[in-house]
């Protein structure tokens, strides 16, 4: 529906106007001017490779799908971040291991050239990120893109689930060389601020990442962790949660226990998929659309 | 004789000018109610007890102990956390101070079962 038309045309057509942030409806195949202001990168969490039960019948179908359908995206994002829970926990480091290198093949067949990774609790609490760092890197890491500083933090490999002191300076001392307007995108896993803290959706000191980040006027904070999609202010800075790719969790603190979301025959895959990010270097502003894994 | 006397008189006043205090001083100490002790271990991924019934106002103090690896214990509602060490008993103690049924849960990621470890207060009147 909206072959050939450009970015800033998308945005009109979609009411947005370049204020920011929520597409509720996937638009794939969206043509995109790609100037130097503004580029396109699509989020995936949550995918919990290995895990196995009734919430999905199709757990190692799921993932293929969702590459699949990133790479039929008609324009491929410059760069991938999954944001965390790559694979489900074992306590066997040996099939830990496994799981990681065969979730790396899986993701081996995407498209885009930049694909990053960062941990969930999953994938490192168990050994403090060991098996993650020997597959995929460091825990936590900035990179640029066209203007954007992109920080990603590590509340998982602590499982007290803390970014930890070390962390936090390292964290002031990287944001201390960022102008107070530069554009800003941090990527975590879990929440940096109390969504839910009686379902554990909460990192303990994120209240001191937050007030770091607060004298930064455009900050925008992608995560993962509670398997839907979810957005909330903290002062003017904007987090959004993404879909997970495994199954589907409640809505925070709308029942006792956070017990997944049952399969839906009538629906599969319901409530699972990943999200296209349009960024506007300029204004500092994404544009969120989301994907199902498959189209239905 | 006397001397008895102003014994007897310095001794009453002493009691008039303490009174007051010795008085509130009981009076709180009759006030405070004992804590309630709760033992209180964890085992993955589990608690026991997974639920239990305390009185509003009357002082709780949880002996903390986990049977197998590091866990911790949290109770957002009355805000209170603490972990959970193997072969050791750590003391935790809270007021609380509402009524109502309010969820406890492990915030220390210790594997697969680690989503479902969690249980119950009920505080009644």
């Amino acid at each position: 529906m909206a072959k050939g038309i450009d970015r800033r045309q998308f945005l009109k057509l979609a009411g947005l106007g370049g204020v920011g942030v929520v597409m509720g409806s996937a638009l794939p195949g969206v043509a995109r001017a790609h100037d130097d202001d503004e580029f396109y990168f699509v989020q995936l969490s949550d995918t919990h490779w290995g895990f196995e039960g009734a919430p999905n019948p199709d757990a190692r179908g799921t993932l293929p799908k969702a590459v699949a359908a990133v790479n039929e995206l008609q324009t491929q994002p410059e760069f991938i971040i999954f944001t965390g829970d790559l694979t489900h926990t074992t306590d066997n480091p040996v099939e830990r291991r496994k799981r990681m290198a065969e979730f790396k093949q899986i993701v081996g067949r995407l498209r885009a050239k930049t694909v990053r990774f960062m941990p969930g609790e999953h994938d490192a609490s168990l050994d403090e990120g060991k098996a993650f760092q020997e597959h995929f890197g460091a825990t936590h890491y900035t990179f640029d893109h066209k203007g954007v500083h992109f920080i990603v933090l590590d509340n998982v490999s602590d499982p007290r689930a803390r970014l930890g002191d070390e962390q936090l300076a390292w964290l002031a001392a990287d944001l201390g060389k960022q102008a107070a307007d530069a554009p800003i995108v941090v990527f975590t896993h879990r929440p940096l601020f109390d969504l839910a803290p009686q379902w554990d959706w909460a990192t303990r000191d994120g209240a001191k990442a937050i007030e770091l980040l607060m004298p930064h006027r455009n900050v925008t904070v992608f995560y993962g962790h509670i398997h839907q999609e979810h957005h909330h202010m903290t002062g003017h800075i904007a987090h959004h949660a993404g879909k997970g790719l495994m199954f589907a969790l409640p809505a925070p603190g709308s029942q006792p226990n956070r017990t997944p979301v049952p399969w839906d025959p009538a629906h599969p895959y319901k409530g699972l998929g990943f999200r296209g990010v349009d960024a506007d270097v300029d204004e500092a502003r994404y544009a969120i659309s989301e994907f199902p894994v498959v189209r239905g | 004789m006397a001397i008895d006397r102003r014994i007897a008189i310095t001794a009453a006043t002493l009691a008039l000018l303490l009174g007051g205090y010795g008085a509130s001083f009981v009076a709180a100490q009759a006030a405070a109610p004992r804590a309630k002790v709760i033992k209180l271990s964890a085992q993955r991924f589990e608690y026991s007890p997974a639920h239990f019934t305390v009185k509003k106002g009357v002082p709780v103090e949880l002996e903390l102990t986990s049977r197998d690896v590091l866990m911790g214990l949290n109770i957002p509602d009355f805000n209170v956390r603490e972990d959970m060490l193997p072969g050791k008993v750590t003391r935790v103690r809270f007021v609380p101070d509402k009524t109502g049924t309010f969820t406890f849960l492990c915030d220390i990621f210790c594997g697969s079962g680690h989503e479902r470890m969690q249980g119950t207060i009920t505080v009644i009147d």
